[in-house]
């Protein structure tokens, strides 16, 4: 009986230990294949995939459809990735780390760029065959690690300022506030105002997640200050991005900004905004044709972010397209990326799905900006805009930024206190 | 070979063969049972969900344990990309968590325990209580049974979402006690809404186990005691409790195993990197994701030495009702002598 | 006397009511979520002010591929449950029955592989299954899932058959019967109800998985329900659709319950009748 139960428990040993070896030679196999091809050559065309979320309008589907009309050799097929953008990045990961061809062309985040292109997990792009000149600046800046093209733009975003037409004519103003003192000062007329008695002033995303980091970029660079320097190295410490924290800390503690908008992410401002809650709002295009469909619809109108002295920056949102350096049929890839990248592509997504274009053209579109109304408004908010800092450690860069911001607007740390810690965090990951 | 004192006779007569064990005393008959023939069939019989368990956990297992001795890759300044191998640092994932980073580690650490302790709890008084009742009802026994596994039944991840909106701050929750409470911020609050939407997921799990228990205990040791004029009270802290006993051990031991390893409901009800219920999971996950697979892997592998540590403690606590050790503290001893010479051996083989 | 007993139904029915309504109380909100139209899918209303088929119409619309992941679902947790109960019978017999070496090593290594965060065994599995080709197939969820099930499933069954007193199997034997026999016979009937509610909450656990499917797969044809309802989105990024996602949680939850019911009635009585033979 001994050399039996001996023998099962030395047969899951040998398994064990089978497994070590066949690992020992997948990580040794690994680390030969990925040279330091600096100009990675696209061969190969046959079958592709994009890994992407779903869409529900279908519109890229719709694209690809007309694409493998055209190449009944060359087909794309669509991996469905979930709708949650941090399993979308997780999944990518999983599949560079296997070192997979199961994603050919990715759609990411803008964020995502140079940790993307550091690890080499995407391939560097031939700049001269996409028409970036005519897409708008900062949005082709999303898609560049150390000057060199990694991803191409398909959409846009930015974030712009949503108010009550109809409270602001009552209280006898004309135009929308460019600062946030005329913000504060507009409120305070506006609730003077029977029916405006109990609204709120102004909300954005202050939940700790990347919505912060967005907003608290915002406010700082709306002040004159930066995150990290142009050189890359951060430089958040300084008396403009003090100003532009305080804005929101104090807007918080004198009310201006509700105490439940600590707990906000896009959908739960944009709920408020709609039940007519409050007078501001700061959020991206999609809310207008939700609002549209609310009681406050026809009452509100978009502007320009509001900033310190002047006009605000807003931050960039929005996707581009990559190529996974483990893909086959790369030709083919680079060709639908340019197909994908297209303006005619872009003007289909922004009519079928209201996805903000890389190209400035299409926001002068008559017929587009009947459409969609804050067309020339979201185009002012993308050229003003600042991306959002672009680090390898982008991870660890918007944690720090969410653990301090969120410090400093709950009361628990002074908003110069904030600010130095976040500094030395900054420095230190940039330091890994 | 040190051991076994092999009855001679048994291991020549066929096991369940209807002729030896007729004249066979029950005693004897149970030790004839741990025989060579008897060896064989446990080994035949434990062994492919041996094989299962191997391909699929200690493999990965062991990569992660392999992981956990590799730091983070670097990156090249010069070129700009992140070097293609990890360097190797020995323990220093594990050290760390003395050193700077540890804050973070035992907040994690005390959180997680935290959770356990409160929610499986709550959730084996809760679970008892159900089932006794469900025990006893007779009407309307298929509705309560129906509606006690609603909630194991809905996906975590739908539950955190259903739990995020009653818990906003406009929401269902707040409105029925009154006032504004921001669940989903930072503070005792939120532990607060992780357990109870915990505790309601997962309370049904230890219920429906323990009624299992329950249904298995023979009605006959009940009248006994009815007749011996035992009260109600008397009848489940003298019967009810000592015979469902294994099965709620058991019961209570895998949610702690699961509690210990929580992880998206926190993660979808209040979000991530929140310092008040950031649990080991959370932690480890949050480090993998951002590309740091050595430190995510050791803090998997010292969450499971945690958990390892805990479920020692049942075996130990469930030992004589589960393992079912015959003979008492003579045949313990011998099976302690059997494990030295064995790990012995092992050594000697490798 | 009377006066007691009827004070304690009483006290009974008081008992069955709190246990239900704590169990559906939040389950009826969800379903309640699910009935509102997407305007007013944020009211705190008890009743949906006007009752809307919206977001099941959303679930079932052709390109959610929802009908197929349902049934995704049913056959891999099925064949988890079914595969993991027969290899958990035969373990968990030797260890309630059979007296061998290494009982508490083997219970604790058993218990101790399903400890492990699946987070962290995710990419060793995904690399392995990679190179063997197993990548959108059923094995690749089902394989995994016993990791989770079958120690719950055979700790369990240790204990439910470790319950049954010797005396029955040996009496059984003495009649004739062979081990197997006897353990067929005697033993499986009479620890029924154990094994079915192992058997549901091990078929409830490898329904709700999810990041192991998640990875393992990226054709919707074999996506399962988690994995479908992850992909839910709105119109835009930021867009949640809150309702659809309630929606289907309600579509995943109900069947199961309606299935277990019937089940219950079928394979307990079925075990039963068995017995008394």
């Amino acid at each position: 009986m001994n050399a039996r139960t001996t023998r099962v428990l030395q047969c899951s040993a040998v398994l064990v230990a089978a497994g070590l070896v066949l690992t020992a030679c997948g990580s040794s196999g690994g680390d030969s294949s990925s040279g330091q091809s600096k100009s990675p050559s696209f061969t190969g065309r046959g079958p592709i995939t994009f890994a992407a979320a779903k869409d529900s309008s279908g519109v890229v589907q719709k694209v690809m459809d007309s694409w493998n009309a055209q190449h009944p050799k060359e087909k794309v097929t669509f991996v469905q990735l979930p709708a949650d953008v941090n399993q979308q990045r997780q999944q990518m990961i999983q599949n560079a780390e296997t070192k997979s061809d199961a994603y050919t062309v990715l759609w990411m985040d803008v964020v995502w760029t140079s940790e993307f292109a550091a690890h080499q997990w995407i391939d560097q792009l031939p700049a001269d065959q996409f028409p970036l000149d005519k897409m708008l600046k900062p949005v082709v800046e999303t898609g560049k690690y150390r000057g060199n093209l990694y991803a191409v733009p398909q959409s846009s975003d930015g974030g712009v300022l949503y108010y009550r037409t109809d409270l602001l004519k009552k209280a006898g103003i004309s135009a929308a506030p460019t600062t946030w003192a005329e913000m504060k000062a507009d409120c305070a007329k506006v609730k003077q105002l029977p029916e405006a008695k109990d609204l709120d002033c102004y909300a954005g995303q202050f939940q700790k997640y990347e919505g912060l980091t967005v907003n608290f970029a915002e406010a700082v660079n709306s002040a004159g200050g930066v995150i990290t320097a142009a050189s890359g190295k951060p430089d958040v410490d300084t008396p403009a991005a003090k100003k532009g924290l305080d804005f929101l800390v104090d807007s918080f503690k004198d009310g201006t900004i509700p105490k439940e908008a600590i707990t906000y992410q896009e959908e739960e401002g944009r709920q408020a905004f709609q039940s007519g809650k409050l007078i501001f709002l700061r959020n991206w295009p999609y809310v207008y044709s939700l609002a549209e469909k609310s009681k406050v619809a026809g009452k509100f109108a978009v502007a320009p972010l509001p900033g310190l002295t002047g006009a605000g920056s807003s931050s960039l949102g929005g996707h581009n397209v990559a190529l996974s350096s483990f893909a086959k049929n790369k030709a083919t890839a680079l060709d639908f990326m340019k197909f994908f990248t297209s303006e005619a592509s872009a003007a289909t997504f922004l009519k079928d799905a209201s996805m903000a274009p890389p190209y400035g053209s299409l926001y002068d579109d008559a017929a587009l900006v009947k459409q969609y109304p804050y067309l020339p408004v979201l185009k002012k908010s993308i050229l003003g805009a600042v991306p959002r800092p672009r680090v390898v450690q982008y991870g660890d860069a918007s944690s720090a930024i969410q653990q301090e911001a969120y410090a400093a607007l709950n009361g628990d740390k002074s908003s110069a206190q904030a600010l130095k810690d976040l500094q030395s965090e900054l420095q230190k990951s940039a330091a890994q | 070979m040190v051991d076994t004192d092999i009855p001679s006779g048994a291991a020549a007569g066929t096991p369940g063969g209807p002729v030896g064990r007729r004249s066979a005393p029950v005693k004897a008959s149970k030790r004839a049972w741990a025989t060579a023939a008897s060896g064989r069939t446990a080994a035949l019989l434990v062994s492919p969900t041996l094989l299962v368990l191997t391909v699929v956990v200690l493999y990965p297992t062991v990569m992660a344990f392999k992981e956990s001795l590799y730091g983070t890759k670097g990156l090249d300044p010069k070129t700009g990309f992140i070097s293609d191998t990890e360097p190797f640092v020995g323990l220093q994932n594990y050290a760390d968590i003395f050193g700077e980073a540890g804050d973070r580690f035992w907040n994690a650490f005390w959180n997680t325990t935290f959770f356990t302790v409160v929610t499986v709890g709550l959730e084996t008084l809760i679970g008892v209580s159900m089932a006794l009742i469900m025990h006893k009802a007779f009407s309307g026994r298929a509705l309560i049974r129906a509606s006690i596994l609603i909630p194991w039944a809905v996906p975590t991840a739908i539950s955190g979402l259903l739990w995020r909106w009653i818990f906003n701050s406009d929401g269902i929750a707040n409105a029925l006690i009154g006032r504004q409470v921001l669940w989903t911020t930072e503070g005792f609050h939120a532990k607060v809404a992780v357990i109870i939407a915990e505790v309601w997921k997962t309370s049904p799990f230890i219920g429906l186990l323990v009624l299992a228990g329950l249904q298995v205990i023979p009605k006959e040791v009940y009248e006994a005691a009815r007749l011996d004029g035992a009260g109600p009270l008397a009848q489940f802290w003298r019967i009810t409790l000592p015979l469902v006993k294994p099965a709620l051990l058991v019961a209570v031991l895998f949610r702690c195993l699961d509690a210990l390893r929580m992880f998206d409901l926190p993660y979808l009800l209040i979000g991530a990197q929140k310092n008040s219920v950031e649990t080991l999971s959370m932690l480890a996950q949050n480090e993998a994701s951002n590309v740091r697979f050595g430190p995510a892997a050791a803090y998997a592998v010292l969450l499971f030495l945690y958990v390892f540590l805990i479920a020692l403690g049942f075996v130990r606590l469930l030992g004589t009702d589960l393992v079912g050790d015959v003979g008492g503290p003579k045949a313990k001893r011998k099976n302690k002598l059997r494990r030295t010479a064995v790990s012995g051996g092992a050594e000697a083989s490798a | 006397m009377t006066a007691t007993v009827k004070w304690r139904t009483w006290l009974l029915y008081l008992g069955v009511a709190s246990v239900v309504a704590y169990c559906l109380a939040p389950f009826y909100w969800m379903l309640v979520s699910s009935l509102r139209s997407t305007s007013d899918i944020f009211d705190t209303s008890l009743l949906p002010t006007s009752v809307s088929f919206e977001n099941y119409r959303a679930v079932f619309s052709p390109s959610q591929g929802f009908g197929r992941a349902l049934l995704n679902s049913l056959i891999v947790s099925g064949t988890t449950t079914v595969l993991a109960l027969l290899l958990a019978t035969f373990t968990a017999y030797a260890m309630a029955r059979l007296n061998f070496r290494f009982k508490r090593l083997i219970l604790t290594l058993i218990i101790a592989t399903s400890m492990f965060p699946v987070v962290s065994i995710v990419v060793p599995l995904l690399k392995l299954f990679t190179d063997i080709g197993w990548i959108n197939t059923y094995q690749a969820m089902i394989v995994p899932s016993m990791s989770f099930v079958l120690p719950l499933a055979v700790w369990n069954l240790t204990t439910f058959f470790k319950q049954m007193p010797d005396e029955l199997e040996e009496a059984a034997m003495i009649d004739g019967c062979t081990r197997g026999q006897a353990f067929r016979k005697v033993i499986i009937p009479i620890a029924a109800p154990g094994i079915f509610t192992t058997a549901i909450i091990a078929f409830i656990a490898a329904w709700n998985e999810f990041l192991i499917a998640l990875s393992m797969t990226n054709r919707p044809s074999i996506q399962t329900a988690p994995v479908a309802i992850s992909k839910f989105t709105g119109a835009t990024q930021f867009d949640v659709p809150f309702g659809s996602q309630m929606a289907a949680g309600v579509l995943v939850t109900v069947p199961l319950v309606i299935m277990v019911l019937i089940f219950q009635r079928r394979i307990v009585a079925g075990l039963t009748a068995g017995a008394a033979k």
